[in-house]
C-alpha cells in the first residue's frame, strides 16, 4: 500500500467506518422491530405456546432438528410439521419414541405428559404460520 | 521468552489441545450416528454428541484466544502482565465449569439438568450453540470479564500498538456480544433474531479482529517485517470486516420472520464479506515473501499462510456460495451449511490457534524453534488435518447438492429420510476421512514430544 495513505488514517476510517455501519444496522433492527407484529404471528403467542417452546427448549429439539432451517441437519424440518403431519400425527409420533428400527436414526422418549404435549403442538402451529418469506419451498421442509 | 509472566499462556495452549481431541472424538460419534443411527443409543443421543462436539469447539478456541493474549499482550505492550495469579486463577475455574458443564449433558438427561441448573430463573438453554446451563453462562462472562481486565491493566501501564488495541477490542466485542445469550423472548423471531447477535457477530465480526491481530503478530516475528506495513493491513482488513459482516448478519434473517428487505441488505453485504478474508491470505503470502529474516520456526510459518487460505476457502468461498437469498432459499439448513461450517470455523480459528501455539509453544518450552524433525512432523500434521476438513467439506457439500435437489427442486420431492438414506454414501466418506483428520491431530501431538537438537531461544 501507498506511503500516503498511512496507519493512522487507516485507523480512523476502521473507527469511523464500524461505527457507521454499526448504528445502520441499529436503525434497520428499531425498524424490523417496529414491522415484525405484521409477520411474526405473535399475537398467537398464548400461554400454552410459552410453555411449547419452553419444552421444546428443555428438551434440545434443536440438537437433532432444524426450526426454520437452523439447527442440527439429523432429522426433519419442523418449523412447517404442523402443516405437512397435523396434531395428532406429531402427538403420537413422540409418543411412540424411539421406533428401535434397527440401524434407523432414533428419536428420545422424552415422557410428556398430554398437557406438554398439547403445548409442544401449539408452539409448532404457532411457528408455521410465521411469515418466512414462503420458505421451506416445499412441504418436506 | 521475553517476559515471565508470557509463560501463563502454557496451560492454556495445553487445555485447548486437550480438549480439540475431545472435539473430533464426538465429531466422530457423530458421524457414524449419521449412518448408523442407534449407534450408541440411548446411552448417547445425536443431540448430546452434537452439544459436547460444538461447546467443546468453542471452549477450546476461547482457551486458545486467551492463551494467545496472556503471550502477546506482554510483548506487545514491553511489560509485563498485570496479575499472572489471577490469570492462573481463572484457567483453572474455567477449566472446572468446562468440565462440568461437558459431564452435565454426558451424564444427565438435558430436560433434568435445566430443572437443576436454575434454567425456570432464566430460560436460556436449549438454543444451537447456547446450551450451556445458566451458572456456565454466568461463568463465562465472570472469567471474560476478569480476564479482560487484566488484559486491559496491563495495556494501559505498557506501549499501546495497533496490534493490541484490536485483540483488545475483539475480546470486549466478544464479551458483549456474548451478553445477548441471556436474551431469550417466547417470540421466536426476536428469539432468532437476536441469538444471530451472538454467532454471526462473533465468527464474522469481532472474532475476526481476534483473528487479524494474532495473525498480524506471528507474521512480524516471523517476517520481521516492518510492523508500521504490518498495522496498517490490520487496519485496513479489519475495517473491511465489520463494514461487510455487521449489515451482511441480514443473511440469517431471510426465513425466520423478519421483514423482506433484509433479503437485500443480506445478500449485498454479505457478498462483500469474502474480501477481508481475500485480503488476509493476500497479507500473509505478502508479508512472507518480503520477509526479513528467516525464522527457524517453518511451521509457525506454514500455520500462518494456512490460515489465510483456508480462512478465504471455507469462510470466503464456501459462505459466498450460498449467501445469496435466492441460492440460500434451496441451500438453507442444509448438509451446505454444514459443510461450509466446518471449513470456515477450522480455516479461520482452529488455525491461527494452532497457528500462535505452533510460534509460541517452542518458546514457552526454552527455544526459539522446535528440532527439524519435530517441525517435519508438525507440517504433515498440518497438510493431514487440513486436506482432510477440506474432503469432509467436499463430501458434505455433495451430499448437500444432492439433498436441496432431491427434497426441494426436485418435481417429486422426496421425504427427508428417504433423502438421507438416498445420501448415506457421502457421509461414510465424510466419517473416513474424519478418521484421518483424527490421525493428523494425533500426529500433531505426538510432534510436541519429538526430540532433537533445538536452538536456545
Ligand atoms: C436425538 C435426536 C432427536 C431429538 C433430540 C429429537 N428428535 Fe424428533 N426426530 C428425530 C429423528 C431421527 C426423526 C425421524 C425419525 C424417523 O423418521 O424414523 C424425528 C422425527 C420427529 C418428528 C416427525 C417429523 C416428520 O416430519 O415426520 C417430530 C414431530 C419430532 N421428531 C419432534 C421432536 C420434538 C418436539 C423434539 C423435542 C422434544 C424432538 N423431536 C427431539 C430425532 C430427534
Ligand atoms: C473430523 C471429524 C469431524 C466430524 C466427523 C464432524 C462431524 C460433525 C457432525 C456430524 C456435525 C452435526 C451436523 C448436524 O447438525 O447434523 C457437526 C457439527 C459441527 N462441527 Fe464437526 N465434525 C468433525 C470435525 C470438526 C472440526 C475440526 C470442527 C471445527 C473446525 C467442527 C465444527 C463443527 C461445527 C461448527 C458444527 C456445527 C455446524 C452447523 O451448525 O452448521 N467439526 N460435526
Ligand atoms: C470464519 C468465519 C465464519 C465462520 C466460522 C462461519 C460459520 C458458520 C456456521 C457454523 C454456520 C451455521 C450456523 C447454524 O448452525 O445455523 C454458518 C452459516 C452461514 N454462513 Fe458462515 N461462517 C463464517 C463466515 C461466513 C461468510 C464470510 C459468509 C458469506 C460470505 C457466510 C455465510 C453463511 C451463511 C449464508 C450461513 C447460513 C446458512 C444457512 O442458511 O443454513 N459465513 N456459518
Ligand atoms: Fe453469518
Amino acid at each position: 500500500m501507498s506511503t500516503t495513505f498511512t496507519k493512522s488514517m487507516a485507523r480512523n476510517v476502521f473507527y469511523g467506518g464500524s461505527v457507521f455501519f454499526f448504528l445502520l444496522f441499529v436503525a434497520l433492527t428499531l425498524d424490523t422491530n417496529q414491522t415484525l407484529p405484521k409477520r411474526d404471528n405473535s399475537q398467537n403467542i398464548t400461554p400454552s405456546v410459552a410453555h411449547g417452546k419452553k419444552l421444546w427448549e428443555t428438551n434440545d429439539c434443536i440438537g437433532c432438528h432444524t426450526l426454520l432451517g437452523e439447527g442440527a441437519y439429523f432429522a426433519p424440518e419442523l418449523g412447517n410439521v404442523y402443516k405437512r403431519r397435523g396434531p395428532d400425527f406429531i402427538k403420537a409420533w413422540i409418543k411412540s419414541q424411539p421406533t428401535g428400527t434397527p440401524g434407523r436414526r432414533q428419536m428420545p422418549q422424552f415422557n410428556f405428559t398430554d398437557q406438554e404435549l398439547d403445548d409442544l403442538v401449539q408452539f409448532l402451529k404457532y411457528t408455521s404460520e410465521i411469515n418466512t418469506n414462503k420458505w421451506p419451498p416445499n412441504i418436506e421442509g | 521468552m521475553q517476559y515471565k509472566s508470557q509463560a501463563v499462556a502454557k496451560p492454556y495452549f495445553i487445555a485447548a489441545i486437550a480438549l480439540f481431541i475431545g472435539q473430533i472424538v464426538f465429531g466422530l460419534i457423530m458421524g457414524l450416528q449419521y449412518v448408523m443411527g442407534d449407534f450408541l443409543f440411548p446411552a448417547i443421543p445425536f443431540n448430546v454428541a452434537r452439544m459436547v462436539h460444538t461447546n467443546l469447539l468453542i471452549v477450546w478456541l476461547l482457551f486458545g484466544f486467551m492463551g494467545a493474549s496472556y503471550y502477546l499482550v506482554p510483548e506487545e505492550t514491553e511489560t509485563e502482565l498485570f496479575s499472572p495469579k489471577l490469570a492462573i486463577a481463572m484457567f483453572w475455574v474455567f477449566l472446572v465449569a468446562g468440565a462440568l458443564t461437558i459431564l452435565g449433558y454426558l451424564l444427565v438427561p438435558y430436560a433434568a439438568l435445566a430443572k437443576m441448573t436454575g434454567n425456570d430463573i432464566l430460560a436460556t438453554m436449549g438454543r444451537e450453540f447456547l446450551e450451556q446451563p445458566l451458572p456456565t453462562k454466568l461463568g463465562i462472562v465472570v472469567v471474560a470479564l476478569a480476564f479482560l481486565f487484566n488484559i486491559t491493566m496491563t495495556l494501559l501501564k505498557g506501549r499501546k500498538t495497533a496490534i493490541s488495541l484490536v485483540l483488545v477490542l475483539g475480546l470486549l466485542g466478544l464479551a458483549v456480544f456474548f451478553l445477548f445469550s441471556f436474551y431469550n423472548p417466547t417470540n421466536l423471531v426476536k428469539d432468532k433474531y437476536y441469538w444471530w447477535w451472538v454467532v454471526h457477530l462473533w465468527v464474522e465480526g469481532v472474532w475476526e479482529l481476534i483473528l487479524g491481530s494474532i495473525l498480524a503478530f506471528v507474521l512480524i516475528k516471523v517476517t520481521g517485517v516492518d510492523r508500521e506495513v504490518i498495522e496498517k493491513w490490520l487496519y485496513v482488513i479489519i475495517t473491511m470486516t465489520l463494514v461487510t459482516g455487521i449489515i451482511g448478519t441480514g443473511h440469517h434473517y431471510y426465513w425466520i420472520g423478519a421483514p423482506e428487505y433484509w433479503k437485500w441488505w443480506g445478500s449485498i453485504f454479505s457478498a462483500l464479506e469474502p474480501i477481508p478474508f481475500f485480503m488476509m491470505t493476500v497479507f500473509a503470502f505478502n508479508m512472507v515473501n518480503r520477509r526479513r529474516r528467516e525464522h527457524p520456526n517453518k511451521a509457525a510459518t506454514l500455520w500462518a499462510l494456512g490460515t489465510g487460505v483456508m480462512a478465504f476457502l471455507g469462510a470466503g468461498l464456501w459462505g459466498f456460495l450460498h449467501t445469496l437469498a435466492p441460492v440460500n432459499y434451496y441451500t438453507h439448513g442444509t448438509q451446505i451449511t454444514a459443510a461450509h461450517g466446518h471449513l470456515a470455523f477450522y480455516g479461520a480459528y482452529v488455525a491461527v490457534v494452532l497457528t500462535i501455539i505452533s510460534y509460541a509453544m517452542p518458546i514457552l518450552r526454552g527455544r526459539a524453534a522446535n528440532s527439524e524433525k519435530a517441525q517435519v512432523m508438525e507440517m504433515w500434521s498440518f497438510w493431514l488435518m487440513s486436506i482432510s476438513i477440506f474432503m469432509i467439506t467436499l463430501f458434505l457439500t455433495g451430499a448437500g447438492i444432492l439433498q436441496v435437489w432431491l427434497q426441494r427442486i426436485s418435481e417429486t420431492p422426496m421425504g427427508f429420510m428417504a433423502v438421507q438414506d438416498q445420501i448415506s454414501l457421502f457421509y461414510w466418506l465424510r466419517e473416513l476421512t474424519g478418521v484421518v483428520f483424527l490421525i493428523g491431530l494425533v500426529v500433531y501431538v505426538c510432534s510436541f514430544f519429538v526430540k532433537g537438537e533445538t536452538k536456545a531461544a
